[in-house]
């Protein structure tokens, strides 16, 4: 399966040292932390992680679209100050030029190279035939469905004979089945060798998706991104996702998810400015309901409970740490198990899990606590957002504050500990019902 | 289509019929610039040996003149926008100066440019029509540029960070990036904002061409002439005579340059915003018939292809710039604008201070008084255009009828309802304070109109759906659903409207039809009569405080408004 000649042991790729830091209003956001990564040649490398773990960061400096700020990146033992002949890029997006046509699209590369006319037709119509495109040669790419217009994608990519191919989720923009193509005709080239490419990085929040495809896995750990695990796959491609090594490989990219991360890191700041995620009240509250209900009855395996509700990772741990926080349900190695109160709740009625809802909040939730408590304090019952914003901008950055306020607003709302008010962009005592309910129904 | 990979085979040289037609119309246009071109260079007594005739037979030839004056300045106006868009953009020191300086530029009145101007290309080239020709065209140019740049710096700004990054990834140099991504992805709205500003200068064009600024009196042969001989000699036939060759004219551009731009222009649009009914263009299908000249452009796009493609410029891009050069770098620039800031203060201070305080008082007075007309006037319009607008863009079928009839009101001159105006004004004994005020609207206020057509297309059937299903009639529906609706688009077209009023106070407030002047007190009327004089400090006195009224409340109402507009209202 290594589809190339041997190389000496120099890897393809470097990445040493590598941070990361973006200018903000309120300061300096890192978001790339001491990344150390070496990419061999006949290997295809996962980059796993959750929002804000700067993997499409990490990505876009290797592809010398971004400058770190601090470490280097070598490809082929050069380093990189800008984007590097012999590495392509796919982007989720597809990014696709709308006035080109198919054939112009994937020539470009090639004509910025210098290569021209019947030179740069030749490999194009080669690359086209390659990612099975041919016929469509001549159409604009808004007359293709998503699965081929990321098939001209691929084939872009590919034409100016890559050594080294970066994917930015380059198949989450697609339906399942259109992915699932996609990635087994990519698997195929791949196995076959019939490419250049000696290596793939791909970037990614499917945790199936990565098993699938990539021999190793690197997992980042969000705000600042680091390096949290880097896992081995070592099964023969294609892959049966049935099989029972799949799974057990599944179940520990998800154990490594799930491990909560060293408390020390957050001692420092107080229980009313930690951050939290933002997840709406009703994913919750379909996750609780789907946890409480049959083959789970209260505990599940992560993997299995994301695969039925078709939730993205992202949503999936947000959703997963609300209740933790909140004290709804448990998280551990991958298993998710709903507390008494969680239980009571998903069996509960409107209004009973809005009181539910609320003392828990209040009890466990610092910040929803805090927020009421200043309201009471103040003789109107009303206070702008910025006074908590800034609040927590003292430990938080400035996106992190806003969502986590956010979210306290979210749920404040819910609960009906407060009000917020928009227009204003300011939080308020509930207020007892005013006479601004709805003229009754006229009888018909 | 025609934009097809090059074939490997020979093309075809010979001509077809289609040829014909349009090589007729290429060769047409070639001769006209060279005639002009030549006309532009004859000596001064020229223009006193034949002086502007009010006969029908010679407005053809006047017309095309005007026409060339105006593509000459859209054709500068493209390349300012290409270079200063791109500065500004792209380089952010330069935006810190650029983006301030357009946003006073364009609230400079387009009179106030040419009375500094004609001095300055009179002295230039004397005794040649050329100086006055290039005060014109520098004059028609100042009523196009403003919006062409600001869209195209706008759309630089929004190129999608994706396609910036495949661009950059696929290793295409800064000037391939510029003309294969930037450009292609500015394009329609450079030329919707080019439509525009036709219209915007043929409002002027009879400020530009009839130039009398003090003792400088010139008549450049053009429709802009014409009329104003014609008002002085109190010609009613011929100022119908001018609005319906000026009807041709627009309409013959239309169809010949602008239907087939727009057309051809929306291949450039990003999937998602592209236009649901395609627009067509007759005359856009007629050049892709054309062999001969298809094969000639495909040359020619060969060739810019090269250009632009062709030389890989081997600079790599690279992603970090040297720190302390940059930083010693940008000291150099922020203090050498600093020293032209001062220097410019010193000597407008200096220019100014000669006035009394009475006379600062006075004018900031008449400033105030043609605010109330430009707000007031500007509030009528929308209270009609608005309705009218939701009216005409809830009917899909009207719409792109109406937007031609639209673009042709726009471009009237203001000189051209003159008769008019006087007539009633003196006839019925009405105060020109208050009855001059509805023509500084007259080419505005359909920007109102358009752009509130657009913006009710823009709301979502689901919505007019569910408030039909609710029953929500009347009051209620324009008040819950039509109104919201538009509302960031009309507050666009009223901005637009206002910017372009405070532009026509000064041929609006001051009035004439043979020897017949109607005055009314404002600052446009300060302007325009210390224009005739050839007074220059007042000028710029005037200018000055036009300015600062038009930039502070674009940021002290129109900015807020906009943003509040944006914040509730958007639909997406």
């Amino acid at each position: 399966m290594d589809p190339n000649t041997a190389m000496p042991d120099e890897p393809l790729l470097q990445v040493s040292k590598l941070c990361k830091t973006f200018e903000k209003a309120s300061g300096e956001l890192l978001v790339l932390d001491d990344i150390d990564l070496n990419v061999r040649s006949g290997e295809i490398v996962g980059l796993l992680g959750r929002s804000g773990s700067g993997k499409s960061t990490l990505l876009r400096s290797i592809a010398g679209l971004l400058s770190p700020s601090s470490g280097t990146v070598h490809f082929q033992g050069q380093p990189i100050d800008g984007p590097a002949e012999g590495i392509s890029l796919v982007f989720q997006s597809f990014a696709l030029f709308p006035w080109l046509t198919v054939l112009e699209n994937v020539s470009l590369g090639l004509r910025a190279m210098g290569v021209h006319g019947d030179e740069a037709r030749r490999r194009s119509l080669a690359a086209i035939d390659l990612i099975g495109l041919d016929g469509f040669e001549s159409a604009y790419p808004r007359e293709l469905s998503g699965g081929m217009q990321q098939r001209v994608g691929f084939a872009r990519a590919l034409v100016v004979d890559p050594v080294l191919m970066l994917m930015d989720e380059p198949f989450s923009a697609l339906d399942v089945l259109t992915a699932e193509t996609l990635r087994t005709d990519f698997l195929d080239l791949w196995t076959e060798g019939r490419t250049q490419i000696r290596s793939v990085i791909l970037v990614t929040h499917n945790i199936e998706e990565a098993v699938f495809l990539c021999d190793r896995i690197i997992v980042l750990a969000a705000h600042p991104g680091r390096v949290q695990a880097d896992i081995t796959i070592d099964l023969p491609h294609p892959r049966d996702r049935l099989s029972a090594p799949f799974s057990q490989a599944v179940e520990e990219v998800y154990a490594i998810l799930t491990a909560r991360p060293a408390a020390t890191t957050r001692s420092a700041e107080p229980a009313t400015a930690r951050h939290i995620r933002h997840v709406s009240v009703n994913v919750m509250a379909g996750l609780l309901e789907t946890m409480a209900a049959a083959p789970y009855h209260g505990r599940g395996d992560l993997p299995v409970v994301a695969h039925e509700l078709q939730l993205e990772l992202d949503e999936l741990f947000s959703a997963a740490e609300g209740l933790q926080l909140l004290g709804l349900a448990e998280l551990a190695r991958g298993d998710i198990a709903l507390t008494p109160a969680g239980l009571e709740y998903a069996d509960a009625g409107t209004q009973q899990r809005k009181a539910i809802f609320r003392a828990l909040a209040l009890r466990n939730v610092a910040l929803v606590a805090h927020i009421l408590g200043v309201l009471q304090t103040r003789p109107q019952g009303r206070a702008p957002r910025v006074r908590f914003e800034a609040e927590l901008e003292d430990h938080l950055s400035e996106q992190y504050a806003r969502e986590t306020l956010d979210t306290a607003i979210e749920w404040g709302r819910y609960a009906e500990v407060y009000e917020y008010d928009d227009d204003s962009q300011s939080l308020l005592l509930e207020q007892p019902e005013t006479a601004s309910a709805p003229a009754p129904p006229s009888p018909s | 289509m025609v934009r097809r990979f090059e074939s490997s085979l020979p093309p075809r040289i010979g001509a077809n019929r289609w040829d014909l037609l349009a090589g007729g119309l290429v060769l047409a246009a070639i001769a006209l610039f060279v005639v002009a071109g030549h006309q532009m260079r004859a000596p001064m007594a020229a223009l006193d040996a034949a002086p502007i005739s009010l006969e029908p037979d010679r407005l053809a030839g006047y017309a095309l003149r005007t026409v060339v004056r105006m593509a000459v300045a859209m054709a500068v106006s493209l390349l300012f926008t290409l270079v200063v868009g791109t500065l500004a953009a792209r380089n952010r020191r330069a935006r810190s100066i650029l983006l301030p300086l357009l946003d006073v530029l364009q609230s400079v009145p387009v009179l106030g440019y040419l009375s500094f101007t004609v001095v300055l290309f009179l002295t230039l080239f004397p005794d040649s029509v050329f100086g006055a020709e290039l005060a014109a065209i520098f004059a028609i140019f100042t009523s196009q540029v403003w919006n062409m740049t600001f869209s195209f710096y706008q759309s630089l700004r929004t190129v999608p960070a994706d396609l910036h990054d495949a661009a950059r990834s696929l290793r295409l140099s800064p000037w391939q990036r510029f003309w294969h991504l930037d450009v292609p992805f500015a394009t329609p709205g450079l030329v919707w904002n080019a439509m525009v500003s036709i219209s915007g200068s043929w409002f002027f064009v009879v400020a530009c061409e009839a130039i009398a600024v003090g003792a400088h009196t010139v008549q450049l042969p053009g429709i802009g002439s014409y009329v104003a001989l014609a008002i002085e000699q109190r010609d009613l036939a011929a100022i119908g005579w001018a609005l319906a060759v000026m009807l041709v004219v627009i309409g013959l551009t239309d169809l010949l340059i602008f239907g087939p731009l727009v057309a051809w222009s929306d291949q450039f649009r990003l999937g998602g915003s592209r236009t649901a009914v395609a627009p067509k263009s007759w005359m856009l299908n007629v050049w892709r018939r054309t062999r001969l000249l298809r094969n000639a452009g495909a040359a020619l796009r060969r060739l810019v292809g090269r250009v632009t493609l062709g030389h890989a410029s081997r600079r790599v891009d690279r992603t970090a710039a040297p720190r302390l050069i940059g930083g010693l770098a940008g000291l150099a620039y922020y203090a050498s604008l600093a020293a032209i800031a001062a220097a410019a203060a010193w000597y407008a201070l200096h220019f100014l201070t000669a006035f009394e305080a009475a006379e600062w008082l006075h004018v900031f007075a008449l400033g105030a008084l043609t605010l109330v007309r430009v707000l007031v006037v500007t509030a009528l319009a929308m209270l009609v255009w608005v309705p009218v607008g939701v009216i005409i863009g809830l009917q899909p079928a009207w719409t792109t009828r109406v937007q031609p009839i639209v673009q042709f009101l726009a471009a009237i001159p203001v000189n051209l309802v003159f008769p008019l105006a006087v007539y009633a004004i003196v006839h019925l004994r009405l105060n020109p304070d208050i009855w001059l005020s509805p023509l500084i609207v007259l080419g505005a206020q359909w920007y109102i109109l358009f752009n509130v057509i657009a913006g009710t297309s823009t709301i979502p059937q689901d919505l007019l759906e569910i408030s039909r299903n609710l029953q929500v009639k009347g009051w209620l529906r324009w008040r819950s659903v039509l109104l919201p609706g538009v509302a960031p688009y009309a507050i666009t077209g009223a901005l637009t409207a206002w910017g372009g009023a405070w532009n026509a106070t000064i041929v609006a407030e001051v009035v004439y039809w043979g020897d017949q002047r109607l005055v009314a007190h404002g600052l446009g009327a300060y302007i325009a009569v210390n224009t005739e004089a050839g007074d220059f400090a007042r000028i710029a006195l005037g200018v000055a405080v036009m300015c600062v009224y038009v930039v502070v409340f674009n940021r002290l109402m129109w900015r807020p408004l906009y943003d509040a507009a944006e914040r509730r209202f958007r639909l997406d």
